[in-house]
């Protein structure tokens, strides 16, 4: 028997599905499209040669090292972070850890452009409430701060900062699903805090790990408001091309090169798209799927 | 010294470090927004001068908010409008057309549904500026660039809301009550009105909250969308007003702008106020939200 569609399911579906086509696969296949059409000779060609040109640019691979060096440091800092403090507050439940739980949420409210601006006022030892530590470690002006060789770090310490509580909330109610039971047992065989923490709990949320390092690395590799605003303010740290994302905008508003520029947000639309996948094939995050 | 006082010992140093480490991370946390909150309240020079976490005075917050107002003939103004019309407006579509197709996913037969659901996932995944570029390309062809639409229809593209929507309905709508109303003579439009949309209330919250957040610290978007100036939202007008003034690198150039630090870190505030009134409102409620879009349960 041929099965027949619902008329208003398939009517409640359609505004949605036509975003997705105008705002999602639309232009991620315009960008393939794009990528192969070569605006710079005027001639409109079709081929590889905005690959080659992008590859060729002397400004590809350094954005390329700093997105890496920067997810390099970040990544593992934060997944470090996130479990130590999550660790810390489940050790024991209380209104000490559930007001901590808010404080650690609360840089999250200051992103973009306004978390620029504030980081960089704290890390401006004539400005900042944490001079003295600034001093302590040898840095006495912000010129000294905001070079080029620190960038990567600063710009991880930002993210760090802005994105741990939210992370920090997750595993937490992560680690309120371990079964009483299990971790009942553990204290009746005599583990104590520490082992109780990294042997039984840590392997527990080993899913949610790996669930915010994917999330987080194909944030990561969009970087771009901050590398902008710093060079912005600084005009000596960065470049208009530091980060991948701002060598793409550069390509496309300066150069008015939009082929190549198509070629950049390809390149980060693959990789993010590959660590979607990974995480939907590799997990069972996503098999809330209702058979019917 | 018997075990069990030493094993006691231990502990207690164990509780310190754990107390201390938590709450040397809290005051991290809370530092730099309690300087941000006081600079606005001081001059450019007792900001540099006096201790960072002073109070100036209200009179001072005044005037820098009068500086900021008059700074470009009151852009400021705009750019909150604006800030608000981008956030409702892609709020209101998001969460509406997050609901219908959550709905009819999880209830209807509809072509192509695994194949829609497959696609969501990807996209929930793929962050919003990976695209923005051949976003611009597009809508550049149709003309739309530097319009409030070019801001809000995209942003209006929601695959989180849709997935989270599809997962309320598959789990918390009991069937039996969509059949009991069926046989009652309920149309399917009206199913979804009279029973699925009010015990979703809690989930339109949810969507409601994160849509709205996106949305209002959104920048790439808005940034390479919008190329005047009254257009921009917030973040945006701040990203200008910090790299466009001399207020935080005098190398920008002289200006005779009463522009200055406290002025900026102003701005700032504006953009981060609304959201952490709404994070502390909102903390219970969001935990349970945040897991319930990852954890099967």
């Amino acid at each position: 028997m041929r099965r027949r569609f619902d008329r208003t399911g398939t009517l409640f579906v359609l505004p949605y599905v036509v975003l997705l086509f105008v705002f999602g696969l639309g232009p991620a296949a315009y960008s393939i499209y794009q990528s192969f059409v070569d605006d710079r000779t005027g001639t409109g060609d079709v081929g590889l040669s905005n690959y080659q040109f992008v590859l060729g640019d002397f400004r590809f691979w350094p954005a390329v090292s700093h997105v890496a060096i920067y997810l390099g440091i970040w990544l593992p800092v934060m997944v470090v972070g996130v479990l130590v403090f999550a660790l810390l507050l489940h050790e024991r439940a209380s209104r000490f850890s559930g007001a901590m739980r808010l404080l650690f949420f609360l840089p999250g409210a200051v992103t973009g452009s306004a978390s620029i601006l504030l980081w960089y006022c704290m890390l401006e030892p004539s400005l900042s409430p944490f001079a003295p530590a600034l001093k302590a470690m040898g840095l006495e002006s912000g010129n000294e701060i905001f070079q080029n060789t620190h960038l990567t770090v600063i710009f991880a310490l930002i993210a760090f900062t802005t994105g741990v509580g939210q992370w920090i909330v997750i595993m937490y109610g992560a680690l309120q699903n371990i079964s009483a039971d299990v971790l009942e047992a553990a204290a009746l065989d005599g583990a104590g805090a520490i082992r109780t923490a990294l042997q039984i709990k840590l392997p527990q949320i080993s899913k949610y790990v790996l669930y915010m390092v994917i999330l987080c690395l194909a944030n990561g590799l969009q970087l771009f408001v901050e590398p902008q605003l710093i060079y912005g303010i600084t005009h000596t740290a960065g470049s208009p091309w530091w980060s991948l994302n701002q060598f793409g905008y550069a390509l496309a508003f300066q150069n008015g090169d939009f082929g190549s520029a198509a070629v950049i947000s390809l390149l980060l639309l693959v990789l993010s798209t590959g660590a979607a996948l990974v995480l939907i094939l590799r997990t069972d995050f996503f098999q809330t799927e209702v058979d019917r | 010294m018997s075990v069990n006082t030493r094993q006691r010992d231990r502990w207690t140093v164990l509780r310190a470090v754990r107390g201390t480490v938590l709450l040397g991370f809290g005051a991290f946390c809370l530092i730099p927004l309690v300087w941000l909150l006081l600079a606005p309240t001081k001059t450019d020079a007792q900001l540099v001068n006096g201790h960072p976490l002073s109070f100036g005075s209200l009179a001072q917050f005044g005037r820098a908010w009068q500086h900021l107002v008059d700074y470009n003939d009151s852009v400021l103004y705009q750019w909150i409008a604006n800030s608000i019309l981008y956030s409702v407006g892609s709020l209101l579509i998001s969460v509406a057309t997050s609901l219908l197709a959550g709905y009819a996913l999880a209830v209807s037969r509809i072509p192509g549904r695994k194949a829609l659901l497959v696609l969501t996932l990807i996209a929930m995944m793929v962050p919003p500026t990976a695209l923005v570029l051949p976003l611009f390309l597009e809508l550049n062809t149709v003309h739309l660039t530097n319009t409030a639409l070019s801001v809000i229809l995209p942003a209006s593209f929601y695959p989180f809301g849709v997935y989270l929507a599809f997962i309320y309905f598959s789990t918390s709508l009991p069937k039996e009550l969509l059949e009991a109303g069926r046989l009652d003579g309920c149309s399917e439009a009206g199913l979804f009105w009279h029973l699925a949309r009010p015990l979703a209330k809690p989930l339109i919250g949810l969507l409601s909250f994160f849509s709205f957040v996106a949305n209002w610290n959104n920048y790439f978007l808005p940034y390479v969308m919008l190329s005047e100036e009254s257009k921009y939202n917030l973040p945006v007008g701040l990203g200008a007003v910090v790299s466009g003034t001399p207020a935080l690198n005098p190398a920008n150039g002289g200006s005779f702008l009463p522009i200055t630090r406290p002025e900026v870190a102003l701005a700032g505030l504006l953009v981060v106020v609304p959201i952490a009134v709404i994070f502390v409102f909102c903390q219970r409620f969001l935990v349970r939200g945040i897991l319930a879009g990852s954890v099967k349960n």
